[in-house]
């Protein structure tokens, strides 16, 4: 109405917020070192067939325990000839999986417990928030080997037994959030406007927390890798002959004196793997967290 | 010009209180008031007075529990609104009865497109496509005097200006079938004074445009002058005065109406200057208000039956009602 305002706008793009982070992310070198890892293993297990040289599983007796870089065995070969190169980029397969499997049922869980119970508070609140803190109070491992000592060894029950147990800790992340943002004036103005409970707790306020969410579910992947690797350690995850990272360190241990190629290369890989999740995991909460920001 | 047409919201003998640990705060009491079709009623009073709490219990936005209806009917188009259960208000909602707030800078979902908002008012109230309501929000936008609207649906509440956002909340508030009553929460209180007219302007052109009803709640006598036909004056929780707008500036009777009016700047070309005039005393704690007249610890005209009993209503013309024992006092002053 007034001059200034009809004025034509020049056509200025406005960023949406996932150019805007990326544009971030982008002068953040650990977080970009970690998306790269990150990138590497993914990749690694999108195409295993085609990168990995051998079948993980043919066993080559005569050819058992090759040191690295000889015939052709670039990472060397496992106590059962197995290539080890092989075996380890089918792992990352096992690892990622594992790993967006049980955040994933964390996260279902984690988020539907956190918005009801922030969002309707009161009696209900605080009885679901003090069953979150018996299981808090239980350590980790120790829940993880109860549940899948309930459901039997094997890799998918040790994927929701590690996603269970990491239930209350995305259940707090969602609650603290959706705690700070329920009494916000958009929430009342949506209410207003007829939106009723559901739309209220999923479509409105959820959205303007899932920064902290996230942040916790891209470290929560690499944790759950290292436990799930923990779990096939003690046998209680994957089986024989999966070429699972874990697995394969446990299976190994007894060569660790005279070839430790078999035993470190698998612990290499669940380094890596962690320290890619949680150095990108860093770098979002600098990036999404705006106090952070300068 | 307004007394013919029918009432489309009747409050009667409202009263709403909240329980809190230390107390029970009688936040509105036996508050009255009829909003005609097509009218604006201003509801004025200084903060914490109840204005909000009485425009919140229309469409039942006030927390409950701790809030409570004590007694009183709200009457809309016929039916009870107290009555009716919480899908059927959430159905009122958005549809018949729509908000505007105070503060446009929050009472927006940041994580959201301003189009996407309310274009997601009409699909779930009318069920219509994405592309449909994207249209009809671009035409509110033109409605509301957005400029560009094609590019700015597609802007984040954070690139848009204070009053940008105040229209786009309005435009929210219009996205419904049926506006009939639209709740004006202090649509201008954080918007600076040139902002503040053109937003005026905007929603006295579409009352008119399409003959909806405004209640508004200010503490702004400036935006009174500007807007109301009626107005009803408010202190403590207690209806004081409720007159039509002429009545209230030229002859206001109530001491408290008085007071408001008094410490406004006058600037009738800066002949008469005077001191500001402001009440004196402070507003009573809502815990412990006896059954005597609110106001009257802070009264030029109190006498011993003020601090007793609550006024009845004293009709002093047609449309010109006080609350008040010691009125024929009341002089301008």
């Amino acid at each position: 109405m007034k001059s200034s305002e009809t004025m034509d706008i020049p056509r200025i793009k406005e960023p949406t917020p996932l150019q805007e982070t990326w544009y971030h992310l982008k002068k953040n070198k650990g977080a970009m070192t970690g998306l790269g890892i990150i990138t590497m293993f993914v990749l690694m297990a999108i195409f295993a067939p085609i990168v990995s040289p051998r079948d993980p599983l043919a066993q080559q007796i005569s050819e058992r325990l090759t040191p690295m870089f000889t015939n052709g065995y670039i990472f060397g070969s496992d106590d059962l000839g197995r290539d080890m190169l092989s075996r380890l980029i089918y792992g990352a397969r096992i690892s990622m999986t594992i790993g967006v499997v049980s955040v994933g049922i964390s996260l279902f869980f984690g988020i539907i417990i956190g918005v009801t119970s922030a969002y309707y508070g009161g009696t209900f609140d605080k009885i679901v928030m003090r069953l979150i803190d018996i299981m808090l109070a239980f350590p980790y491992i120790l829940l993880t080997i109860v549940i899948v000592s309930l459901l039997g060894p094997s890799l998918t029950n040790a994927m929701v037994a590690i996603g269970i147990s990491q239930v209350p800790r995305y259940a707090r992340v969602v609650r603290a959030s959706v705690l700070a943002e329920k009494e916000s004036d958009y929430v009342l103005a949506e209410k207003a406007l007829g939106a009723g409970n559901f739309e209220l707790m999923f479509l409105t306020i959820l959205p303007n927390c899932l920064s902290p969410t996230i942040v916790q579910a891209t470290l929560g992947v690499g944790e759950a890798i290292l436990n799930s690797a923990g779990l096939s350690f003690l046998g209680l995850g994957a089986q024989p002959p999966t070429p699972e990272w874990g697995l394969m360190i446990a299976s190994s241990k007894q060569f660790i004196t005279n070839a430790w190629w078999i035993v470190t290369l698998p612990g290499l890989a669940i380094l890596l793997a962690v320290l890619g999740f949680n150095l990108f995991g860093d770098g979002l909460r600098d990036i999404l967290d705006p106090k952070m920001r300068n | 010009m307004a007394e013919k047409k029918e009432i489309l919201l009747s409050i009667q003998n409202l009263s709403f209180s909240f329980d809190t640990q230390r107390g029970v705060v009688n936040a509105v009491r036996d508050i009255s008031l009829d909003i005609r079709k097509g009218e604006t009623l201003t509801l004025v009073g200084e903060s914490g007075c109840g204005k909000s709490v009485t425009a919140h219990a229309i469409n039942q936005l006030n927390p409950m529990p701790p809030g409570k209806v004590d007694h009183g009917k709200i009457m809309f188009r016929g039916t009870d609104l107290l009555t009716l259960k919480r899908h059927e208000i959430e159905k009122l909602r958005g549809t018949q009865i729509s908000m505007i707030f105070q503060e446009p800078m929050t009472a927006l979902n940041p994580v959201f497109t301003v189009g996407a908002q309310i274009a997601d008012v009409f699909m779930t109230h009318q069920h219509m496509t994405k592309q449909e309501a994207m249209e009809r929000t671009i035409d509110l936008f033109k409605l509301v005097k957005i400029p560009a609207p094609e590019r700015r649906v597609n802007s984040y509440p954070h690139q848009l200006s204070g009053g940008m956002r105040q229209r786009a909340m309005i435009a929210m508030a219009l996205a419904s079938p049926e506006p009939g009553l639209m709740i004006a929460d202090e649509p201008t209180t954080a918007l600076d004074v040139t902002i503040q007219a053109q937003i005026l302007d905007l929603l006295n052109d579409l009352k008119h445009k399409i003959e909806m009803s405004i209640l508004l709640i200010t503490h702004d006598m400036g935006v009174v002058a500007e807007m109301a036909d009626r107005v009803v004056v408010m202190y403590a929780g207690r209806k004081v005065e409720e007159a039509d707008v002429f009545s209230i500036f030229e002859t206001p009777r109530h001491p408290y109406t008085l007071g408001l009016l008094n410490s406004l700047p006058s600037n009738t070309k800066y002949k008469n200057a005077r001191r500001l005039e402001a009440i004196t005393g402070t507003v009573p704690d809502m815990r412990t208000i006896g059954a005597g007249c609110p106001f009257e610890n802070r009264c030029a005209y109190a006498s011993e039956k003020c601090g007793q009993e609550f006024p009845t209503e004293t009709v002093l013309g047609e449309s010109h009602s006080v609350w008040c024992h010691n009125y024929h006092m009341v002089k301008e002053g």
